[in-house]
């Protein structure tokens, strides 16, 4: 094999593509060719540099949640139109300006707030967060059976995981949250186009309870508190179906709400 | 050598059966990443990258009742990178209208330019660069082979062009980011 012929190969035997004859001779020719192996040498050392260098953009939790949202509605005879409706960004942007203008709210209103209604912004600010910082999930997954035992080590108690798909509210993931001055657990749903955070962690009393939504800086809170575990829903989605949700969540159908 | 595409015209509701989200989720899903970094690379725009990835999964889940093979990853990277230069199209339509030319600049003139010497480590950001710059078929077997490890049969699947333009094009990217990467290098001198 001449040069010409070697340089024309030089890419494929890189890639190990060539047939093992052809591969035998550029091999033979390199040991012998400087200016040919010299030619190898830059693309070698330009392969790696690629696979070293090159960032690899992996999908973010919000499209790993629309990609999973949009094949489960397509499951059954009850999916129905699910092309995406305004893009997931606006919601972001959304969410900032709201952060921003309500923050400022924040401070001046501060005085006249009483605990639930503390907690409820502390809330609205993990939501928020979670939303803007593109950590939406720790773990990202539809299955309850991984996420709950995710949570296992991480918290002092073990929030109950229950997957709502069936009813049009998917499981995505969870997250650890801080709340409260305590770690908490955050899962995530989805409804349509809109996430839902639940924040989940050990009620300070034993009582039932169910506050009607409550609005901040733009989206709908629900505090309920079950089976020893307070509930803090939060979502942009209309306070009904929030509602509907969080009695769910929190009040299982075997129990009067 | 455009390859046609199919306008996606309100089709008709796909269902999955319960068993097929099953499969979906074995054979397609774990490639999100993968879908997610091409279109990335392919159109240098994160939100327009989002989008086209959601478009293409919207289409797999339709079509995949045609996903008779194994290789779950390749049918879902043509549907991606199909998506992508759909959008592509779209925006040059608007502007320029230069369409890929195999047989563009030529070849021999390619051949005879300077390589530049990588005995030093090359900074990270000139490569990124310089696969910037590339014809975006180039960019496209680049990132399949270098990033996904895909081999020749697999690129020409995932593209819908013939292994022997895999292998070409591939040459030429890597001459041509050699090229772009010494003059980069005597810039900085």
């Amino acid at each position: 094999m001449v040069c010409r012929d070697v340089m024309d190969r030089l890419s494929p035997f890189l890639d190990d593509e060539l047939d093992p004859v052809a591969s035998r001779e550029v091999s033979r020719h390199l040991e012998s060719c400087a200016d040919c192996a010299a030619a190898f040498d830059r693309r070698r050392r330009l392969s790696e540099s690629l696979r070293r260098d090159l960032e690899y953009h992996r999908a973010s939790d919000l499209l790993r949640a629309r990609v999973v949202r949009d094949a489960r509605a397509a499951v059954g005879e009850g999916a129905r139109s699910r092309r995406a409706a305004p893009s997931w960004r606006w919601l972001s942007v959304a969410a900032a300006v709201v952060a921003v203008v309500g923050g400022t709210w924040w401070v001046t209103t501060l005085p006249r707030e009483h605990a639930d209604d503390l907690t409820a912004r502390e809330v609205v600010s993990g939501h928020i967060r979670s939303l803007m910082a593109n950590h939406l999930t720790d773990v990202a997954s539809t299955d309850q059976h991984t996420v709950k035992p995710w949570f296992a080590g991480k918290l002092d108690f073990s929030p109950p995981v229950t997957d709502f798909a069936a009813a049009g509210y998917p499981l995505v993931g969870g997250r650890l949250d801080y709340l409260q001055g305590h770690p908490v657990a955050a899962l995530v749903y989805l409804h349509h186009q809109h996430v839902i955070n639940v924040f989940v962690w050990p009620a300070a009393t034993a009582l039932e309870r169910f506050t009607r939504a409550t609005t901040h800086q733009g989206f709908h809170v629900i505090h309920a508190t079950h089976a020893g575990m307070a509930y803090w829903v939060v979502s942009d989605l209309n306070a009904e179906e929030l509602a509907s949700f969080a009695r769910m969540f929190a009040a299982p159908p075997a129990k009067p709400s | 050598m455009t390859r046609e595409i199919r306008p996606e015209t309100g089709s008709p509701e796909r269902h999955l059966s319960p068993q097929e989200l099953e499969r979906f989720t074995e054979c397609v899903l774990p490639y999100l990443d993968a879908a997610h970094n091409l279109a990335h690379y392919l159109l240098r725009d994160p939100y327009e990258a989002e989008d086209a990835v959601q478009e293409a999964f919207l289409r797999a889940i339709r079509h995949f009742d045609g996903f008779r093979g194994v290789d779950g990853r390749a049918w879902l990277l043509s549907i991606v990178r199909n998506a992508c230069f759909t959008q592509l199209r779209r925006r040059r339509s608007g502007g320029d209208k230069v369409e890929f030319d195999e047989e563009m600049h030529s070849l021999e003139k390619e051949e005879s330019e300077p390589e530049a010497d990588l005995s030093s480590t090359i900074a990270a950001e000139s490569v990124r660069e310089a696969l910037s710059q590339l014809a975006v078929e180039f960019r496209e077997v680049m990132v399949l082979r270098e990033l996904e490890g895909l081999s020749y049969k697999e690129i020409a699947q995932v593209a819908g062009v013939p292994m022997g333009t895999v292998m070409s094009r591939l040459a030429r990217g890597r001459k041509q980011l050699l090229v772009a990467l010494r003059a980069g290098a005597k810039e900085n001198d």
